[in-house]
């Protein structure tokens, strides 16, 4: 079957997609997104998480079918994503300037980042990395309807996304950093 | 078995996805540079090189590769534990459309068909034979993942199923069924019976006379449940054939060159032939240590001539690696009325599972430091390794100290109650020190600070009492229980448990643990650049990074490249003993000291006449320059470098190790000991037996923290794998059929951010002058102490004895 569905602000549309496909196969195998990871594929780790329409869902358990029509935002469009919500425009308008420009391919460096990745960079949450998108997705989300949020809070938002390497005291410290970053309007 | 297909395109074939062609598959790490204005050296909190690529989701790991034209392998597993083969029919998956290969043990090209860490007992593919639930038996390339899939579940397999062994009653009895028969390993000499891999015994002092003046003597019999590594990205590699008829694998391992020790002869291939490259690795622990898919997936691309990736999923995943050794542990401690340690005795029983792994080195682990960190003279310690048909255990964060660790913590614990002592005084009175002798005869050798660790674990503040109360009233997130909203404070009681343990760094017992890196420095764009080259697994741990800082610190540059981790260099070694800090962290400052030396040789060259101190002072390379030891700016590194790049390739070693003697025990088996301590405060809800660990606090000595940042994610890391084996972690393999029963996320638990509470560190740094720059080996010692601590804990809110690690509801309820 055939796919039509926005992500990260551009039409995409794949082709032969097998109705048993997740939307997580499409954008990792189909689209050329492989920033969603696949660490349990059954919905327990969220290191897919992606917003569909603006909800933060594993997709590892949407079809893909399920999709059509649909916006879908994944890490690699978070840096956009944010920008446009501190513009105030809708989130998911297409893009006027994709960011990447002037970004240095082998490292990365020079991207222009979320305030949420750039916390996890600066406060050290970050360690293999597997679980870093789909953390990074959650916690934008969280910090979206909850600026303030308490630690409390930040666990139990966080609490569908499994880390095994930094024992969460680091993803504790990102979320403090960036709602503090974005309450200063840093 | 085996024939090739040419392509067929199912309905579900799609359009190729839309990533780079050609040459290396899109995503392999490639350069990662690192520079910036700072100084950016050794004991700074500089960032990891790679954090950019990883938040934006660009980092390529193994499971993110693709090539043009690649197909997908598939492992078909045993469903039961132990059973002949009787035959093989692979005819329905060849003629499945769109599959390419199907493979068999027939059609492994060589004599070798086995690999192995230490022992080479495990086959490519079974032969005759399954051993335990999981093992690989057949592998499929077909052109999409789900096509592979349904071709290996077409794959008919006639077992017959045999009796199984499961532990040590069963594996060691005269008449027991031998889950290898005609070993003829070095091992099979000095153990009682063939299913027992590895015995170490270590004896010292006299244990009889010594039990005679203790006043209590204190006897324990302990559990140990199996742990998995849970590193959350999946085994997975690609492997494209070259047109020398090799091949190119881009994998996700912790050691490349074990890995190409293993992979070359059972493809019948000079090691030159099968090119590595550390693809992205989502985490290790342990688990990659052994092979997983790398020789499936080399032997279906030479096969196929196209491009193989394999991906595990997680269910996959609980069977395509080594777990930690569950074990059963018998000790005896006694002491005198004042607070001393008479002796100890100890028997450790681990369970190997159906292949050797780590196996034997996990028993030395067990032996040499089964007693903790305590001065004791008279000592008698027995550890095994069995050969059983449960899943095979190896390595795992902690590596045999970690089970000890759990059961003489309990003991310490136990012989303070029956004295009426404090349990960190009753520590304190018996604490190691810098020259305690081992249980092995090794004297300790640099700083032990194990008495001040829990000094300072123990002057934490302690969290507040009933900490869930709130202004609305009871957050039950901070409760046992938490969203479940089972209870508001009621039958919650806290506990407060110590625990403190001794951690070995570096490869053991004789080992030749070198690394090797080859250091380049040259004039890029006007700017003296440094270039890293070592084939270091980075897998999280943040290896790439204090490996920037070494090369700022001795060569004075701020621009570093970290080259991509391959077998074009020498071997690194693995990245796991807590020791590439030390080791490959030493082979590149060796090697940059060497390419320092060269760099001033041609300074003195050029400039030597210009100034007398090229000749008389020490020479430094600092901030860009070439400056005297007092400070003096003598030249600039781009005038000295000039159009020349200096480049040296160099192994490095630290102090050598000997094996324990096979019947006492004795011997300087270690390089380096690492100590942590923990205090955990739990909240119990005694009713339902659900536990709320509300804070983990650790003190460690790390010798020298190169990386402040990284030190203390690693020390938060180790501490929260400790509470999940605490407290809900565990493998569970049915007694009677060796399967295991709960391989998913689902089933099998780790802790969330929600089951983890906060954890304060406090870091220690007393050098160990044997080590470079005085740094120790820091991952794996907070798992250790970290778990008998939560259990100490639990044990001192509920006042239950708790022989088994992971505690459960029934074990607190008395339902168990």
């Amino acid at each position: 079957m055939r796919v039509n569905f926005t992500v990260n602000g551009r039409p995409q549309e794949a082709d032969d997609v097998w109705e048993g496909e997740s939307l997580l196969y499409v954008l990792r195998e189909r689209l050329g997104l492989p920033g969603s990871k696949n660490a349990c594929e059954q919905g327990e780790c969220g290191s897919c998480t992606v917003r569909l329409d603006g909800v933060p869902v594993c997709s590892c358990l949407v079809a893909a079918g399920q999709a059509e029509g649909r916006e879908v935002v994944t890490v690699e469009g978070l840096a956009d994503y944010a920008r446009q919500r501190s513009w105030g425009a809708a989130p998911g308008a297409p893009l006027d300037s994709p960011s990447g420009e002037g970004t240095d391919s082998l490292t990365g460096e020079g991207a222009e980042l979320a305030p949420i990745q750039q916390a996890f960079i600066d406060a050290g949450a970050v360690q293999c990395g597997f679980c870093t998108p789909g953390l990074l997705v959650a916690a934008d989300e969280m910090l979206e309807h909850n600026p303030d949020p308490s630690d409390a809070d930040i666990r139990e938002a966080l609490s569908g996304n499994l880390c095994r390497c930094t024992g969460y005291e680091k993803i504790m410290d990102a979320v403090r950093l960036a709602a503090a970053r974005q309450s200063e309007g840093v | 078995m085996e024939s090739v297909r040419p392509p067929k395109s199912p309905g579900f074939q799609g359009t190729s996805p839309v990533l780079a062609r050609g040459g290396a598959p899109n995503g392999v790490p490639t350069k990662v540079t690192q520079g910036s204005q700072t100084k950016g050296g050794i004991g700074e909190s500089t960032l990891r090189p790679d954090g950019t690529l990883k938040v934006t989701g660009e980092f390529a790991y193994s499971s993110d590769l693709w090539h043009e034209d690649m197909l997908w392998g598939q492992i078909l597993r045993s469903p039961v534990a132990h059973a002949e083969i009787v035959s093989i029919d692979t005819s329905e998956a060849l003629a499945l459309p769109g599959v390419y290969a199907v493979m068999t043990y027939d059609d492994l090209p060589t004599d070798v068909k086995h690999y192995g860490l230490e022992i080479q007992d495990t086959p490519v593919l079974a032969h005759g034979k399954v051993r335990h639930h999981g093992e690989p038996v057949a592998i499929v390339a077909a052109d999409h993942p789900e096509t592979a899939r349904r071709a290996a579940a077409k794959i008919k397999v006639d077992y017959r199923e045999l009796p199984v062994v499961t532990d040590e009653k069963s594996a060691t009895a005269p008449d027991a069924i031998l889950v290898h028969e005609n070993r003829d390993d070095h091992h099979i000499g000095h153990v009682s019976h063939p299913n027992i891999v590895h015995r170490q015994p270590i004896v010292r002092g006299d244990a009889d006379a010594a039990a005679a003046r203790a006043d209590v003597i204190v006897k324990g019999e302990y559990y140990f449940g199996m742990q998995d590594q849970a590193f959350l990205g999946p085994e997975s590699g690609l492997a494209v054939p070259e047109e020398d008829g090799g091949v190119h694998l881009y994998i996700a391992t912790q050691w490349l060159h074990s890995d190409l020790r293993q992979i070359a002869p059972v493809l019948g291939l000079p090691e030159k032939k099968v090119r590595m490259t550390l693809a992205g690795v989502g985490g290790a622990f342990g688990g990659r240590e052994d092979l997983s898919m790398q020789i499936h997936a080399c032997l279906l691309a030479l096969r196929t001539g196209k491009p193989v990736k394999i991906v595990y999923n997680r269910f996959e995943s609980f069977f395509g690696h080594v777990h930690r050794h569950p074990a059963r542990l018998y000790y005896e401690h006694g002491a005198t009325r004042d607070g001393k340690l008479t002796h100890v005795r100890c028997r450790i029983v681990l369970d190997g599972g159906a292949y050797a792994s780590a196996s034997p080195a996990v028993v030395g682990n067990a032996s040499s430091l089964g007693i903790g960190p305590y001065v004791v003279d008279d000592v008698e310690i027995e550890a095994i390794a069995l050969y059983t048909n449960n899943p095979p255990c190896g390595a795992m964060r902690g590596f045999g100290a970690v089970q000890a660790c759990f059961a003489y913590e309990a003991q310490m614990d136990k012989v303070a109650g029956e004295l009426g002592l404090d349990p960190v005084e009753f520590r304190r009175r018996n604490a190691m020190e810098q020259g305690t002798i081992m249980p092995t005869g090794q004297p300790v050798d640099s700083p032990a600070p194990v008495a001040e660790l829990l000094r300072r674990v123990k002057a934490m503040p302690l969290p507040p009492e009933r900490q869930w109360e709130s202004s609305e009233g009871a957050d039950v997130r901070q409760l046992p229980g938490g969203l479940s909203n089972t209870t508001h404070g009621e039958g919650v009681v806290r506990g407060v448990g110590y625990a403190v343990g001794i951690k070995n760094v570096g490869f053991s017992e004789g080992f030749d643990d070198y690394s090797t890196a080859k250091v380049r420095m040259e004039v890029v764009a006007g700017q003296p650049v440094a270039t890293v080259h070592t084939a270091m697994a980075e897998v999280g741990q943040g290896g790439v990074t204090v490996h920037a800082q070494i090369a700022r610190t001795e060569l004075g540059v701020t621009q570093v490249t970290i080259h991509p981790a391959d077998t074009q260099v020498g071997s690194a070694g693995s990245t796991s003993a807590s020791r590439q800090t030390y080791v490959t962290g030493g082979a590149v400052k060796n090697a940059c000291e060497l390419v320092r030396e060269k760099v001033l040789a041609l300074g003195r060259r050029q400039f030597g006449s210009y100034h007398p101190a090229w000749a008389t002072a020490e020479l430094l390379l600092e901030g860009g320059k070439v400056v005297t030891d007092g400070g003096e700016v003598l030249a600039d590194l781009v005038d000295v470098l000039g159009d020349e790049a200096v480049e040296i390739e160099a192994e490095w070693r630290h102090r050598a190790t000997e094996p324990f003697d096979l019947r006492t025990g004795q011997g300087n088996g270690h390089v380096q000991y690492s100590f942590a301590a923990h205090r955990a405060v739990v909240e119990v809800d005694t009713e339902l037996g659900l536990v709320k660990v509300v804070e983990l606090a650790c003190a460690q000595d790390v010798g020298k923290a190169l990386n402040p940042l990284s030190v203390v994610g690693q020390i938060q890391g180790g501490t929260t794998q400790g509470l999940g084996i605490a407290v809900m972690e565990e493998i569970i393999v049915d007694p009677v059929t060796a399967k295991v029963r709960n391989p998913s996320f689902t089933d099998y638990l780790i802790p969330t951010i929600l089951d983890t509470p906060t954890i304060p560190v406090d870091v220690l740094e007393l050098a160990d002058d044997h080590a470079p720059y005085g740094l120790r080996g820091i991952g794996e010692a907070p798992t250790l102490s970290s778990t008998p601590a939560v259990l100490a804990a639990i044990r001192n809110a509920t006042g239950l004895e708790l022989n088994r690690t992971p505690v459960r509801p029934e074990h607190l309820t008395g339902n168990a």
